[in-house]
């Protein structure tokens, strides 16, 4: 029998590393070290209050807006090897890079067109050519464009709240992020509109590296390749979605997922 | 500890899939006796009433599948739950067939019946005994999730198979002595061969129980 070839293993987008989280006094994070793997999606499940909304805005600095936050320990951002949370590093820069889409459909009260190029437009772009080109690609790639490109100047807030999520999506590809960080994004979602922002985290693998909190444990094990299960501020188990959702190594682990816990 | 699921209907539901599996596995033990006791003691009667008794455990079958059906449908079982209902799948299957070997014996026990009795069973009614503790032995191990005794059942299946070798055997000494044997020689061995049969799936059920408790799988694995 010939030998296998060794699995190459996938290559490193983010990388947390005894990362700690404090509100005030509060403790939220507790030494969380997490791969994110390149053109990969990455699930957070966990109940409420476990950490999984707090340890996403980590990575792109959301907590910086509020005072009174302390990080600890930090998250590598590759090929660069760059902390993300040094103070050195700019968290408009972080943002750049690192964007996210949030639980409910939160378009500007802009029009659609300017909705999807807001992010080119903080970046200083100008030029319309420009504009036009990276709005159709971002509105092509969150598979909004055959349903908006001969409305593109009529308000975002006329769209259908599943439209409005992918243009939120759109705007946050605008700027050609490395990883999105999706913080339930189809929780406000009926199950149509679901599953086609669900095929489209499918697709936008192939192009960005995903990370997503979501409390569907379905959804969880539909689109990710690998799950972290928090609990309390913690990591419990981290590892193929495969296995998390078959074979769980960790007792708690298991009763959540099948519904035990409490 | 066990927790409960927050869903107390869903943990009913599963209870009631695992009792009925187990309502099942002790309908074919009777089934693998009664087929055995109406060759050995000649009881044309108890024959046809087990041959009979297999449409309780093919009704069984379906009303089990039915039930995994409607759990998967609605519950989206995950993790342990999960490896249950499809192990409950199979484990019905095998379930199902055990009790059609039993049929076939009682089958092959209306023609002996008619004849002269060929020798006197010895090896036969171990092998049914061995057979059928086996089937206990397996859902034993499925209800206590217990590994190292459906380990047990499946080392058991050489012996059973030896025994089968071993009649073959005997049985063709038979043929040759006296041709004019042939054809009960054939029904006999048909016989052996049914009770080789049920425990290969008292063999299936066990591995799956492995799976089951360890979640690894250890089938075609020897």
């Amino acid at each position: 029998m010939t030998p296998q070839p060794a699995a190459t293993p996938p290559e490193l987008k983010a990388q947390a590393r005894e990362l700690n989280f404090h509100y005030g006094a509060f403790h939220a994070l507790k030494n969380i070290s997490l791969p994110v793997y390149n053109e990969k999606i990455t699930a957070l499940i966990g109940p409420s209050g476990c950490g999984k909304s707090t340890f996403l805005r980590c990575f792109n600095r959301m907590h910086d807006l509020y005072p009174g936050n302390r990080y600890g320990g930090e998250i590598r951002l590759f090929p660069d090897d760059v902390n993300l949370l040094s103070q050195e590093v700019d968290p408009i820069e972080v943002r750049m890079r690192v964007s996210m889409v949030f639980q409910k459909p939160n378009p500007f009260p802009k029009s659609i067109f300017e909705n999807a190029a807001y992010g080119l437009r903080v970046r200083g772009m100008n030029k319309k050519a420009e504009l036009e080109e990276k709005v159709e690609t971002a509105l092509v790639n969150a598979a909004l464009w055959n349903e908006v490109k001969d409305r593109l100047s009529e308000p975002a807030f006329n769209l259908s709240g599943g439209q409005q999520q992918r243009l939120c999506i759109a705007r946050a590809l605008a700027i050609e992020p490395e990883l999105v960080l999706f913080d339930e994004p189809t929780s406000a979602l009926d199950p149509i509109a679901t599953a086609s922002i669900e095929e489209l985290m499918l697709e936008l693998k192939e192009k960005v590296s995903i990370l997503i909190v979501t409390h569907n444990m379905q959804q969880a094990a539909r689109v990710s390749d690998y799950t972290a299960f928090l609990y309390l501020g913690e990591v419990i188990e981290y590892d193929d979605t495969k296995r998390i959702f078959t074979n769980p190594e960790k007792k708690q682990t298991e009763d959540y997922i099948t519904g035990r816990f409490g | 500890m066990e927790h409960e699921h927050t869903i107390k209907q869903y943990g009913i539901e599963l209870k009631e899939i695992r009792e009925q599996l187990l309502e099942m596995g002790g309908k074919v033990e009777l089934m693998i006796s009664d087929a055995m006791k109406s060759l050995v003691e000649r009881d044309t009667a108890l024959a046809e009433a087990t041959i009979a008794y297999d449409h309780q455990i093919n009704r069984m079958e379906v009303e089990i599948d039915d039930k995994c059906l409607q759990v998967l449908a609605r519950r989206q079982p995950a993790a342990r739950d999960l490896r249950f209902i499809t192990l409950a799948l199979k484990i019905v299957t095998d379930l199902e067939r055990i009790g059609d070997q039993c049929r076939n014996i009682c089958k092959h026990t209306l023609h002996l019946n008619k004849e002269p009795a060929l020798k006197p069973y010895i090896d036969l009614p171990r092998m049914a005994v061995a057979a059928a503790t086996m089937v206990r032995e397996a859902l034993d191990a499925f209800v206590r999730a217990d590994a190292d005794l459906a380990l047990k059942v499946c080392s058991d299946d050489t012996f059973v198979d030896q025994l089968n070798s071993q009649i073959q055997r005997e049985l063709l000494t038979y043929m040759m002595a006296d041709p004019s044997t042939t054809t009960r020689a054939i029904r006999v061995n048909a016989v052996a061969k049914c009770l080789e049969r049920v425990a290969d799936h008292a063999t299936n059920v066990a591995e799956m129980v492995i799976f089951m408790v360890k979640g690894k799988d250890i089938r075609h694995t020897a």
